[in-house]
């Protein structure tokens, strides 16, 4: 059995973290060909060479498979993907982009935001917001698999794999990119970060952020939102955690002032361990927290910072 | 321009997920129904397209069971043109999967003819998040998926993205497959009077196999379970109290 792993490569350069946690998903699979593609992708393969796990990495580079463009990144998976069972990918907006396209292209299913592998033909995900966990068989010939990538440890480094250059992509010219605006932040990344601090509606200002994010900054953490502080215009939507936003599973998470909708708690309940802050001892947040503090966040939020 | 916009009745985003206790699928006999709310983003803007003056006619199509022509009838109340329901399924449990959704779509578009199909990013049953994107590919069209904003001009689109780190702003061809994020628009409610007027806007009635399309699932659900539950945790005093735990498991 052969696994063809997309890796996730922006502007050349390799995610690491993401790509390393798909390989971890995939060894049970078989052997795994990591591709790494992109209007220049050399440097990400070099990297993607040393995963613990990765057998093989193509290398596809060409113009037309900058920014990640869904039509031609596809095309290109497509004319790989005679020689491999499983064509997987970490679950990050661009793998969500461009996969569902590759398994139609194939006529098989998706099979998106797998949280577990049973056996190679067998996988459990999370439906309905995390609500309930689903194990599926799939009868198609191919396997088109996302990972949902806080399930699944990084693979180490150390390994050496060859790499090997494929051919180009086919210039769709069904679409072209016009520009990228990127958060720009010294913090860690919010889906890799060993330490996530999230503000909600209660924090009550986009300026009242900055408790957050000095509390975030005295850890070394990543700065996360609830969908309602989000919706209210207090923080940018990549902050969001949550179904609708990024899932993460951190060390140590610190939701304060979150009241813990469903959707939230989808997104942050594999974390490691749980701190809530709530002036209201009746939030549901406080039944997912090992440990709770109900206090006036304004007050004990700065008092944290301080004593940390 | 004509519009083509897919709806998915779903149990509404308000409404606590029971696992059945067979371990069979998700409770859904007498739980409130409603319009996939990403799919409602979908038919606000094709709505507001058509306000605009940038589209003529809207049209919304449902694909599952029969009751799915309430969705329908709330899209007709919001402001589409007319609606077609295709009955695929008998079972509200049965979910048609996107792949052969995708199909009967790509046959809907042969027949209506649109310049431009907006979809939700994902249903919030399934989480499947492959619709739009595999009707684009059967079509052979192109593509913009998580749309925080949709600009249509002459025979390209210009779309904002919702991606991992930001925002990415794409041209694509025309005719073209939009699939929404939560930020593109807040969908309208429907006022009574258009709901009145939702009941005699026409609804067509087909069913999967008058597209010649199978929709026998690839995957079978093999069993279906309620989420491992966190332990109890505790209630802290002070901040000094909650630092100290902290400190004693090591987490700062």
């Amino acid at each position: 059995m052969a696994v063809l792993l997309l890796a996730e490569v922006n502007n050349g350069v390799l995610s690491m973290d993401a790509t390393a946690k798909a390989v971890t998903a995939s060894k049970a699979l078989g052997d795994v060909t990591v591709l790494c593609a992109g209007a220049s992708a050399a440097d990400a393969a070099k990297e993607a060479a040393t995963i613990d796990g990765a057998a093989k990495v193509l290398v596809a580079e060409d113009p037309a498979l900058g920014h990640r463009l869904a039509e031609s990144t596809a095309d290109l998976i497509v004319s790989l993907a005679g020689d491999y069972d499983h064509i997987v990918a970490p679950a990050t907006t661009d793998a969500k982009n461009v996969l569902p396209r590759v398994a139609a292209l194939l006529d098989v299913m998706m099979l998106t935001d797998v949280s577990g592998v049973v056996d190679a033909d067998t996988f459990e995900r999370p439906i309905y917001a995390g609500n309930a966990i689903q194990t599926v068989k799939s009868g198609d010939a191919k396997k088109v698999v996302s990972f949902r990538t806080a399930s699944f440890d990084a693979a180490g480094t150390g390994g050496s794999a060859a790499v090997e250059t494929v051919g180009g992509a086919s210039v769709s010219g069904l679409s072209e990119w016009v520009e990228d605006k990127v958060a720009e932040s010294d913090r860690p990344e919010l889906t890799s970060a060993g330490i996530v601090v999230s503000g909600g509606r209660g924090v009550g200002s986009e300026d009242n952020f900055a408790l957050i994010e000095k509390l975030a900054d005295k850890l070394g953490a990543a700065v996360g939102a609830s969908r309602a502080a989000v919706d209210s215009g207090f923080a940018p939507n990549d902050w969001q955690v949550g179904q609708t936003g990024k899932v993460v599973a951190p060390d140590l998470y610190i939701a304060v002032g979150i009241s813990g909708a469903i959707q939230h708690l989808a997104g942050m309940k594999d974390s490691k361990i749980i701190v809530a802050i709530n002036k209201d001892e009746e939030a549901p947040i406080f039944q997912v927290a090992d440990y709770g503090l109900v206090a006036d966040l304004f007050e004990a939020v700065p008092e944290l910072t301080d004593k940390l | 321009m004509k519009v083509l916009v897919p709806v998915k009745r779903v149990i509404d985003y308000n409404v606590k997920v029971r696992v059945k206790a067979d371990g069979s699928g998700v409770d859904l006999a007498n739980v409130k129904m409603s319009m996939n709310p990403f799919d409602e983003i979908a038919v606000e803007e094709a709505i507001r397209l058509k306000e605009a003056g940038k589209a003529e006619e809207v049209v919304a199509v449902s694909i599952g069971v029969k009751q799915a022509q309430e969705t329908l009838r709330t899209a007709l109340a919001m402001g589409a043109d007319r609606a077609i329901l295709v009955v695929a399924a008998d079972d509200v449990h049965q979910d048609i999967e996107p792949l052969a959704v995708a199909k009967i779509l790509a046959k809907v578009v042969e027949e209506e003819q649109p310049g431009l199909v907006l979809c939700g990013k994902q249903a919030i049953d399934n989480d499947m998040n492959a619709t739009g994107q595999m009707l684009s590919a059967i079509l052979g069209w192109s593509q913009a998926t998580f749309a925080s904003e949709v600009g249509i001009d002459g025979d390209s689109a210009v779309v904002t993205r919702e991606v991992d780190g930001g925002l990415q702003t794409i041209k694509v061809k025309m005719p073209t497959v939009v699939s929404v994020d939560l930020r593109l628009n807040e969908p309208r409610y429907a006022s009574l009077p258009n709901i009145m007027k939702a009941k005699k806007k026409p609804l067509d009635e087909k069913t999967a196999a008058d597209y010649g399309v199978d929709v026998t699932p690839r995957l079978t659900v093999v069993k279906t379970s309620a989420p491992a539950e966190r332990a109890a945790g505790e209630m802290v005093g002070s901040v000094d109290e909650l630092v100290a735990k902290l400190k004693e498991k090591g987490a700062v």
